[in-house]
């Protein structure tokens, strides 16, 4: 499939209406071209472990978003944990139920919450990279220049890059749960009084593993997303610079509110 | 038949005509340049050849293939008969320059790793890089990078090869040996080339032919020698300009 497309149309919209049409069409066919690369990126996975370079770019796109973005996300996710349990034991201790402290904040960020901040951090961290790096790279011919080598962009940018991170997302999002716990149990045994061995069996005691799995599965379509619209973004840049920044913005926003939506249809889809 | 031809070609941005019913041909084993003011579509019209762009209107055939429908595979074909040198050099970040010539031989043939790498070291020792071979290409010039972009356009055994401003950028003496590399592969692999270039000087001493494009449309297309003495008043003028500005 060939990245490097032009604007659809050649000639200025005649009309305001045409131009209001051509925008929504616009939209709508951004939206399919990043449905046919997430398609081409799993049909072309293969072919990316088969080549040795191929594999040492995966491995170095599992480095960027799975290492690289710990730091970022060990933060986060202590502070949400920390945070949640703040606010729901302040809430059970005016009914004597501490004990459920640990319940509380596992279930909340099991099934919703350690899946949504690892999702952000992801967007934050590498789909904004992602897409200023190809961005750059399409301005400057460099995507251009693969194709005409018949090196396809999507076997040789697009796939490792959204694969490191639908592999990666579940891990982290698990990692952000851990962190999480602990964050909690650290608030409840020194703010809220919560025996932190109390703690500990109350959470365990509430886990289920459809939670987890439910929680790592949503945590896998974000990055999925996370991936896609970024490497959309980053392919479809033009304008120069400009273009560079409005594109890296426009990936920041459209996975920032795709993840929200997916993130409740996924949750509605399994618990009703 | 002529192995290149623009015929009428048309290709408008937002409505803003670029090219506006270019016509022209290039013969199998010719050097044409095409010289021009900034802005009249050199680039535009090189990126048609190989369908980075599509015409709005008019054809573009490359060896009795219409480039703008014929399919995919045949598009590839094609593709891998064409070596593209780009005005920005096009390198990739991440590689070194060795690397980055070596590129479309590593994934695009199943050369032996020695016969690519003979291959890639006589490539750079022609563009006379040999020795920032394992340097990335931020650590080095614009106009090294010009000539590392120009060493993968030809590594391929191809027949056709496109040159976008090949000279821009590098001193007199570089420039003079990447014309002679221009001549030489034209002279002895029978490589057919456009080269757009602002350098009329050198466009003299090369071409087999010179097209003038002003405004989307071309002015003039003949030999160095007639190309010289034209009394066309828009080529008078491109010439006098060119001449004053290398004083
Ligand atoms: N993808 C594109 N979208 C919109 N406009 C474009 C696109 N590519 C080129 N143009 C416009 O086409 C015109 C011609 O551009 P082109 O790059 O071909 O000029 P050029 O003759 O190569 O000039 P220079 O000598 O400076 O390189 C410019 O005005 C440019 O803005
Ligand atoms: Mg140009």
């Amino acid at each position: 499939m060939t990245i490097v497309r032009e604007p659809v149309w050649d000639d200025a919209p005649r009309s305001k209406a045409q131009g209001v049409v051509r925008r929504l069409t616009s939209v709508l066919s951004a939206l399919g071209l990043a449905a046919k690369i997430a398609l081409a990126s799993i049909a072309s996975f293969p072919a990316v472990l088969c080549r040795r370079s191929g594999r040492a770019d995966f491995a170095n796109q599992l480095y960027v978003t799975g290492i690289r973005t710990l730091p970022v996300i060990t933060v986060v996710s202590l502070f949400t944990g920390m945070i949640l349990a703040l606010q729901v034991g302040l809430e059970l201790r005016r009914f004597n139920q501490e004990m459920y402290l640990g319940a509380a904040v596992m279930i909340s960020l099991v099934r919703e919450m350690g899946p949504f901040s690892c999702g952000m951090c992801l967007v934050a961290c590498v789909g904004s990279a992602i897409a200023a790096e190809l961005g750059t790279m399409k301005i400057n011919d460099e995507i251009a220049a693969l194709e005409i080598m018949s090196i396809s962009p999507i076997r040789y940018l697009a796939a490792p890059r959204i694969f490191a991170l639908v592999v990666m997302a579940p891990l982290l999002a698990f990692f952000c749960c851990v962190v999480g716990v602990v964050g909690g149990g650290i608030v409840g045994s020194t703010q809220l009084g919560v025996d932190f061995r109390q703690y500990v069996s109350s959470a365990m005691g509430i886990a289920k593993t459809k939670d987890l799995f439910v929680g790592l599965f949503k945590a896998g379509v974000f990055g999925l997303v996370v991936g896609t619209v970024s490497v959309s973004e980053g392919f479809g840049t033009s304008l120069g610079a400009t273009g560079v920044g409005r594109s890296t913005q426009r990936s920041v926003i459209a996975g920032f509110l795709l993840i929200l939506m997916l993130g409740y249809m996924i949750t509605r889809a399994f618990y009703r | 038949m002529s192995l290149i031809s623009f015929e009428n070609v048309t290709k408008r941005f937002d409505g803003r005509p670029v090219l506006d019913g270019l016509s022209f041909t290039v013969e199998k084993g010719e050097i044409l340049c095409i010289v021009g003011p900034s802005g009249t579509g050199k680039s535009v019209t090189l990126k048609h050849l190989v369908r980075l762009l599509t015409p709005s209107s008019g054809r573009v055939v490359v060896d009795g293939i219409d480039v703008a429908e014929c399919s995919g595979a045949e598009l590839e074909r094609l593709r891998g008969r064409i070596g593209y040198l780009f005005q920005s050099g096009a390198l990739l970040a991440w590689m070194t320059v060795a690397e980055n010539v070596a590129l479309p031989l590593e994934e695009c043939t199943s050369l032996p790793d020695e016969e690519i790498s003979a291959r890639v070291a006589a490539a750079l020792e022609a563009v006379e890089l040999s020795d920032a071979a394992d340097k990335y290409p931020s650590e080095i010039s614009g106009g090294m990078q010009k000539r590392a972009g120009l060493a993968r356009a030809i590594v391929r055994e191809t027949d056709i090869v496109l040159y976008d401003e090949p000279t821009s950028g590098l001193d007199p003496v570089t420039a003079s040996t990447i014309d002679r590399l221009v001549k030489k592969l034209n002279r002895e692999l029978g490589i057919t080339s456009i080269v757009v270039t602002h350098d009329i000087a050198s466009a003299l001493k090369i071409a087999d032919r010179i097209l003038l494009v002003k405004r989307g449309k071309a002015v003039e297309c003949s030999a160095p020698a007639q190309f010289a003495r034209s009394a066309n008043p828009e080529v008078r003028e491109f010439l006098e300009a060119a001449k004053g500005g290398a004083i």
